[in-house]
């Protein structure tokens, strides 16, 4: 290591300070803060220590053994408490968030094709439990009071990010093609379109649109191509309703969260073609 | 090497979650556990059906989710035969409320039309959603509270197998959308005060809707619901509304209700459990005022839809076991166990785990030693809605679920039900209580497979054997009696007559030693859902030898008792 010049620590400051993982760290440590001291959403500090401190652990470990160097634990934090707000296990059992943090950041080293990994790893680790661990595991579906206030918090901090990380139009264009869908849904099933349109404005997606659907390290190299990416998404999401409204029972375990599977499925797909369409290798 | 090690923690991870998952479902009961129930209800004379309500067209398409509540069943002795008689609550205009009398020969028989408290369902006044019995004027007689979507019914006890409805001039005749109600002393004047629990807002009158606006506005912190009333016992058959100088007009969704004396300083509490919220602890200070505490309830929101209290450790205290849901995938609320730690920490701890904490979506439920093993066991009664078992509604309520408040408030934004289920088909739990070892789900092996849409759970020594009898009341469903096989181990009994305290002495509080052990037990005015259990207290001692029995009456007074016999009930009257 060697000694940076005089200016540099102000400047790695300023560039710190506007580096989008860093305002996707503000972001949910934002989200935990408000949505914890209003509505208690973590459902006990066990959890949280426990998926933080296993996500962190593992991240150390894994980089420092398979890289040679620590890695920046901003991933790993964002992980962690992603999985520690969306993972909803049975009463008073830890194992989920201990094991599911470990194979979120486990699947960056093992799952990976030219360097990169492909899934999103709180998106695997919850897709994960939910598929294999359904006796033991649902996801979040509703919390947060259900309140418009926090939400508009939220997505008003959410959007200037996403905006502020360069990402806002793969956010938009999932609001948008769920939107659409959802009324072409409610063409399909009929009943209240507010229906359709309700899930969008709960907690569960805010953590979807920011913090998973927008990962850079998980999306495609070109704008158009994650825009492609997230459409197709959306459009997955919708099969997978479809099926719920129809009651298609062998794919009852993906119905319980269909953004989440609709990720799991298409996002390394998506990952994979664009990796060896470019050719690019990560070291 | 460094990466085939990671891939194989990894894969071991994988495995690691699939075997944890597989244990899940928690312990099972082996062969050689010692509980017997054989359901007798048609055998002993009960053929109840309830029937559920039919609502205003507006909300047709969700009707059989709101409409899902009003079986519910009762005990109480009404001629004091020392026989103890069932209450059933149907819920349709025109069905009938049942009161089956005990025959003395195993056998009920339905004595409701005469009695005056069988058509209460009708047009205009509203439709029963439970009934609990108290002696409010202290003539020696139990009379009958019946909540309703509607107006409250208080009918007298006229002491010749009839009643007379009193409502008018009690003060009651207020309209609410109740799913509950308790009987208790909260001044310990002598007079039975009553709390009557809103679970829908009062101003809604759900055969003429003027808005669909009337769900609630947040699935767990949800304080939409109706208001919770307070009336004290003025004396001469009149109640007065002291709601709000006393504190205790909870507007959450409140489905269940229980009081005792939880913090042990000789007023009885008051312990809401609420849906789309967190529970509610009122404490009663000095009869004056009852304030909400914080003892780690608040932190909590879950669905809460009822309140059984027990001394589950034999500790002498009253914990509490309230009902939520769980279903696999969607939803794991879980069912809350809570011991009380009140007086050292000034918190209950939550401690449910395994089959205590997942039984589906819980109903009624009521803590009893059911094999008279000295630990108080527990039935827990389940499943929502069961209409088309190819079709589940989990789905479709998921979408609005996670939604903003104000689209799913709305009634007419809800996806319809049709035919489908909703956690339904879902059997009842008897849980036998093994002490530090643990509750193990023995229902299967006791005779317990139903798999009706279970309410409301009642225990009573129905046949005066000295054991405990469960009856459970179904939604659009026949009322269970399972009648217990006498178990091998000791037991005693307690009727209590107040004469300074309310003669149904609810509230009293005994305390029973045996072996190295105590047990506390409260005489109840209303417990688990739309339920009470009989006022005569069961305690199963095994082989242990009794000890000291204490008995705290409403008044205050507290009597101690020495050598009495096992194996019998005992009428104790309190000393003037």
């Amino acid at each position: 290591m060697t000694a940076a010049p005089a200016q540099a620590p102000a400047r790695s400051i300023v560039a710190a300070a506007i580096d989008p993982r860093y305002l996707i760290v503000f972001l949910i440590t934002l989200v935990l803060v408000v949505g914890e001291a209003r509505y208690n959403i973590l459902g006990g500090y066990d959890r949280l220590a426990t998926t933080l401190g296993v996500c962190l652990a593992t991240e150390v470990l894994l980089s420092w053994w398979l890289r040679g160097r620590v890695a920046n634990l901003a991933s790993a934090y964002i992980t962690g408490i992603s999985l520690a707000l969306l993972t909803k296990p049975q009463a008073n059992i830890l194992w989920p968030f201990a094991l599911g943090a470990f194979l979120a950041i486990a699947s960056k080293y093992v799952l990976t094709y030219r360097g990169r990994h492909l899934w999103n790893p709180s998106n695997f680790a919850i897709a994960l439990l939910v598929l294999v661990a359904a006796d033991s595991v649902a996801i979040l579906s509703h919390q947060w009071g259900n309140d418009l206030r926090i939400n508009l918090v939220i997505w008003t901090f959410g959007l200037a990010v996403a905006w502020r990380a360069r990402v806002l139009h793969v956010t938009l264009t999932y609001v948008a093609c769920f939107v659409v869908l959802a009324v072409i849904r409610n063409a399909i099933v009929g009943g209240p379109v507010l229906a359709e349109l309700a899930p969008i404005t709960g907690p569960m997606y805010q953590l979807f649109v920011f913090f998973m659907v927008t990962d850079p390290r998980t999306t495609v190299s070109t704008r158009r191509g994650r825009m492609l990416v997230v459409a197709i998404v959306a459009l997955v999401e919708t099969l997978i309703r479809l099926a719920g409204d129809f009651q298609i029972s062998f794919l009852r375990p993906f119905y319980v969260s269909p953004p989440i599977l609709a990720l799991a499925i298409v996002g390394p797909i998506a990952m994979f073609l664009d990796l060896r369409r470019t050719g690019k290798t990560v070291g | 090497m460094k990466r085939l090690v990671t891939t194989l923690a990894f894969v071991a991870a994988i495995i690691a979650v699939v075997v944890l998952n597989g244990r899940a479902a928690g312990s099972v009961a082996g062969a050689n556990e010692a509980i017997h129930l054989s359901e007798v209800a048609h055998a002993s004379g009960i053929d109840f059906v309830h029937q559920a309500p039919t609502l205003d067209p507006k909300v047709e398409h969700i009707a059989a989710h709101i409409a899902a509540l009003g079986a519910c069943v009762s005990v109480a002795d009404i001629n004091n035969d020392n026989w103890p008689d069932l209450y059933f609550t149907s819920s349709r205009f025109g069905a009938a409320n049942a009161l089956y009398l005990n025959q003395q020969d195993g056998t009920f028989r339905d004595g409701s039309a005469h009695a005056g408290i069988a058509s209460l369902n009708r047009a205009g006044e509203g439709v029963s959603m439970g009934a609990v019995w108290g002696d409010y004027d202290n003539d020696g007689f139990e009379d009958l509270l019946v909540y309703k979507w509607g107006y409250p019914q208080l009918f007298h006890n006229l002491g010749d197998g009839t009643f007379v409805d009193v409502t008018a001039q009690s003060g009651l005749r207020v309209w609410m959308n109740s799913n509950g109600a308790v009987w208790f002393d909260f001044d310990r004047d002598g007079l039975l005060d009553l709390y009557i629990t809103g679970y829908f807002r009062s101003d809604i009158d759900f055969w003429h809707l003027r808005t669909t606006r009337i769900m609630q506005h947040s699935w767990e912190f949800a304080n939409n619901g109706g208001k919770n009333l307070l009336f004290k016992n003025a004396g001469k058959g009149r109640f007065v509304d002291v709601t709000d100088s006393l504190g205790v007009g909870s507007t959450r969704w409140t489905l269940a209700a229980a009081a005792a004396d939880f913090n042990d300083d000789g007023w009885p509490d008051l312990y809401l459990a609420n849906d789309y919220g967190p529970e509610e602890l009122f404490l009663n200070r000095e009869g004056r005022v009852f304030e909400l505490a914080r003892a780690g309830l608040e932190d909590d929101s879950k669905s809460g839809m009822a309140v059984a209290l027990g001394d589950v450790y034999n500790r002498g205290r009253h914990d509490v076991f309230v009902t939520n849901i769980s279903v696999k995938g969607f939803l794991f609320q879980g069912n809350n166990l809570r011991l009380n730690f009140l007086k050292e920490l000034g918190r209950f701890d939550e401690v449910a785990t395994g089959v205590v904490a997942d039984a589906g979506w819980a109903w009624g439920a009521q803590f009893g030693d059911l094999n008279n093993d000295g630990l108080l066991d527990l039935v827990v009664a389940n499943g929502f809605i069961s209409a088309d078992s190819t079709r589940d509604y989990w789905y479709a309520m998921s979408k609005i679920a996670g939604a903003q408040g104000n689209i799913f408030e709305d009634a007419k934004n809800w996806p319809p039900i049709g035919r489908a289920s909703l956690s339904g088909y879902e059997r009842s739990r008897v849980l036998l209580n093994r002490g530090e070892a643990g509750f193990v789900d023995v229902a299967e092996q006791a005779g317990v497979t139903d798999r009706l849409d279970g309410r409301s759970v009642a225990m009573a020594d129905l046949f005066n054997r000295g054991v405990l009898d469960v009856v459970i009341a179904n939604q659009r469903g026949r009322a269970l009696l399972y009648r217990n096989a006498a178990p091998t181990g000791h037991w005693i009994e307690f009727k209590l007559i107040g004469t300074r305290s309310n003669r149904s002495a609810i509230g009293a509080e005994v305390t029973v030693e045996f072996g190295n052990v105590r047990q506390r037990q409260v005489v109840d005015g209303g417990m688990g859902f739309c339920g009470q259990n009989d006022r005569r207290l069961h305690f199963g001692v095994g082989n242990g030898r009794l000890g000291r029995v204490t008995i705290r009456w409403p008044s205050g007074r507290v009597q101690i008792l020495d050598g009495l016999t096992i194996d019998e009930l005992h009428v104790i009257t309190e000393p003037k």
